[in-house]
């Protein structure tokens, strides 16, 4: 069953139901804005709420106090009279707020005064020798599949990485009865001196006490290695070994799943294709868009709410939502902004899920070998391109992402550059010599996914659209 | 690789994977009942046709493309299961008229 959106026009459309979408579309439709949320998954949450109103871990405690508060926003959303889509993936957005939707298999064309993109993160790619091999999957994934289908691994099982989710993850399948044989702590030595200027902010942040005592409840039960500087996985068709380098010693221990993770960045496509202004982040190491404090990007009527506009977190998410569809209100009804809680106790809010943010970013901003590889290790999944092939071409005169693409395809498969991009900038900066920022970014264009030519063929067209390309 | 949860109440939906009945639960995307059913369920690339599993289940990586009711290239982590879904290991690219 698919539905179309009820109209063509709309105050606000908020794309992503993740926590700053949810908490977005619940604002503006409740100051009384015409809003629709289109969302590309199955039910609303995103990521970190994700399967909330169906998950069958019933046993509140087993994913954690954190995850249920999503289920009051996606109450507030339906208290309100947002048009809701699920399964509706956005390919196309543009200048002129005009948005293209593919809804089980037929595209539907909307416009929208103003539009908060809510589009999220994703993991970030960890392109280590045999990344691609059947068995290693990200840890989101398997979070993924503790969430909506209470899935835990059940094979030998190795976690590897950095960054709270990866803790999160070990707790909440060790809760679930899933197994777990060794978790690798990639996090650099020199990161903990490194963040030590920042930790005042974080030990004051509810992070603290939350991530500190599921640190203790994973390591009384698993083995943790830390100070990785090595990973690889190898198996022939299947996941067979994982090794690694600790201490300068290296080890190997047969595996059947490995779960890898190292931070979240922003999912760029749709905005970059709409034309918004990006920065690369030094601390994040991820591409930024460039936006004002109510969230509002380079083009106009566009904003970013969520981890998009920057990683932030679920808190963050939900208080740049707010500010966002506030700011949407104060631009199209004035009137009815006055009735909604002050921009500055908003952005107040804000700094306070916000804080100890950098000391995160510090402590878990991933080893350079983890995210520029060498030699045969696949950078881009999709067309299978190896660094040694980026490295060639880059001797051979390809400049930057987009001149890459001439020569080996990199970022052309179906992800459009979501698994390979970041590592491609990094690694032909490091190549030239220059800055992310100088070596840029592939060009992003619609349709930002796949979609079938059939279903473009069905798109309808004015008189205006056929003349413009049928000769005589 | 992965294994059900006790507390997994949901009800069953059967699929068929290659033409072989797989119990499914109501909510599992294709890409999650692949996965849980323990068969071999590696696509090839388009490429190089070297084996993949799901990488990402959150629809960023493409590397679940699988054929579904007859059409290829579907993202089974983001289509859910229904009673009687025809699944199709996909070896390779997508074939033409599917």
């Amino acid at each position: 069953m698919s539905v179309a959106p009820k109209r063509e026009d709309y105050d606000v459309v908020v794309i992503g139901a993740g926590p700053a979408g949810l908490a977005a579309a619940a604002t503006s439709a409740g100051a009384g804005l015409t809003t629709l949320m289109l969302d590309e998954n199955i039910g609303p949450g995103g990521q970190v709420f994700r399967a909330i109103s169906s998950t069958p871990v019933t046993d509140r405690n087993q994913l954690g106090a954190d995850y249920w508060v999503g289920a009051d926003l996606v109450q507030a959303l339906r208290a309100s009279n947002a048009e809701v889509i699920h399964r509706a993936t956005v390919w196309s957005l543009d200048r002129n707020l005009d948005i293209a939707v593919s809804i089980g298999g037929a595209s539907a064309f909307v416009r929208a005064k103003r539009v908060i993109l809510a589009t999220g993160a994703l993991e970030r790619p960890f392109p280590i020798p045999g990344w691609t091999v059947p068995g290693v999957m990200t840890a989101g994934a398997a979070q993924t599949m503790l969430k909506s289908s209470a899935l835990v691994p059940d094979g030998r099982t190795v976690i590897a990485g950095q960054g709270p989710l990866l803790w999160l993850l070990a707790a909440q399948i060790l809760r679930l009865g899933g197994r777990i044989d060794r978790i690798l702590d990639t996090t650099g030595r020199g990161n903990y001196f490194a963040a030590l200027p920042h930790a005042f902010a974080f030990l004051t942040s509810p992070y603290f006490a939350k991530g500190l005592s599921m640190m203790r409840e994973v390591k009384a039960k698993v083995q943790v290695v830390s100070g990785v500087t090595e990973l690889a996985a190898a198996g022939d068709g299947q996941l067979a070994s994982v090794s690694y380098v600790a201490g300068g010693k290296r080890e190997t221990i047969p595996a059947d799943l490995l779960l890898l993770h190292q931070g979240v960045v922003p999912n760029v496509n749709l905005a970059m294709a709409a034309g918004v202004e990006h920065r690369w982040d030094d601390l994040q190491l991820c591409w930024s868009p460039v936006l004002d404090a109510s969230g509002n990007s380079s083009v106009a009527g566009i904003a970013i709410a969520g981890d998009g506009a920057g990683i932030g977190g679920a808190n963050a998410a939900v208080v740049r939502g707010r500010i966002a569809a506030r700011a949407a209100v104060e631009a199209l009804a004035p009137a009815v902004a006055a009735k909604l809680p002050a921009m500055a106790a908003l952005r107040a809010d804000l700094a306070k899920a916000e804080r100890g943010r950098v000391f995160l970013d510090t402590l878990f901003r991933p080893a350079p070998q983890f995210r520029i590889p060498s030699g045969d290790t696949i950078v881009c999944r999709c067309e299978e391109v190896t660094a040694k092939d980026v490295l060639d071409s880059v001797a051979i005169g390809a400049t930057g992402p987009n001149q890459l693409k001439a020569y080996r395809r990199t970022g052309m498969g179906p992800c459009q550059g979501r698994l390979c991009g970041l590592t491609v900038t990094e690694l032909m900066a490091q190549a030239r010599a220059k800055t992310p920022q100088e070596i840029g970014y592939y060009r992003l264009r619609a349709p930002v996914k796949p979609i079938t030519l059939a279903e473009l063929a069905a798109v309808p067209k004015s008189e205006a659209d056929v003349k413009a390309v049928v000769r005589g | 690789m992965f294994k059900r949860s006790e507390q997994d109440k949901r009800a069953q939906v059967q699929i068929f994977v290659d033409g072989v009945a797989v119990a499914a639960r109501q909510g599992d995307t294709v890409s999650a009942a692949l996965l849980a059913s323990g068969r071999d369920v590696r696509r090839s690339t388009a490429v190089s046709g070297a084996p993949r599993l799901p990488y990402c289940m959150m629809g960023v990586c493409f590397d679940c493309l699988v054929t579904i009711d007859g059409v290829g290239n579907r993202q089974g982590c983001l289509v859910p299961v229904a009673e009687g879904m025809q699944i199709e290991i996909q070896k390779g690219k997508r074939e033409i008229g599917r």
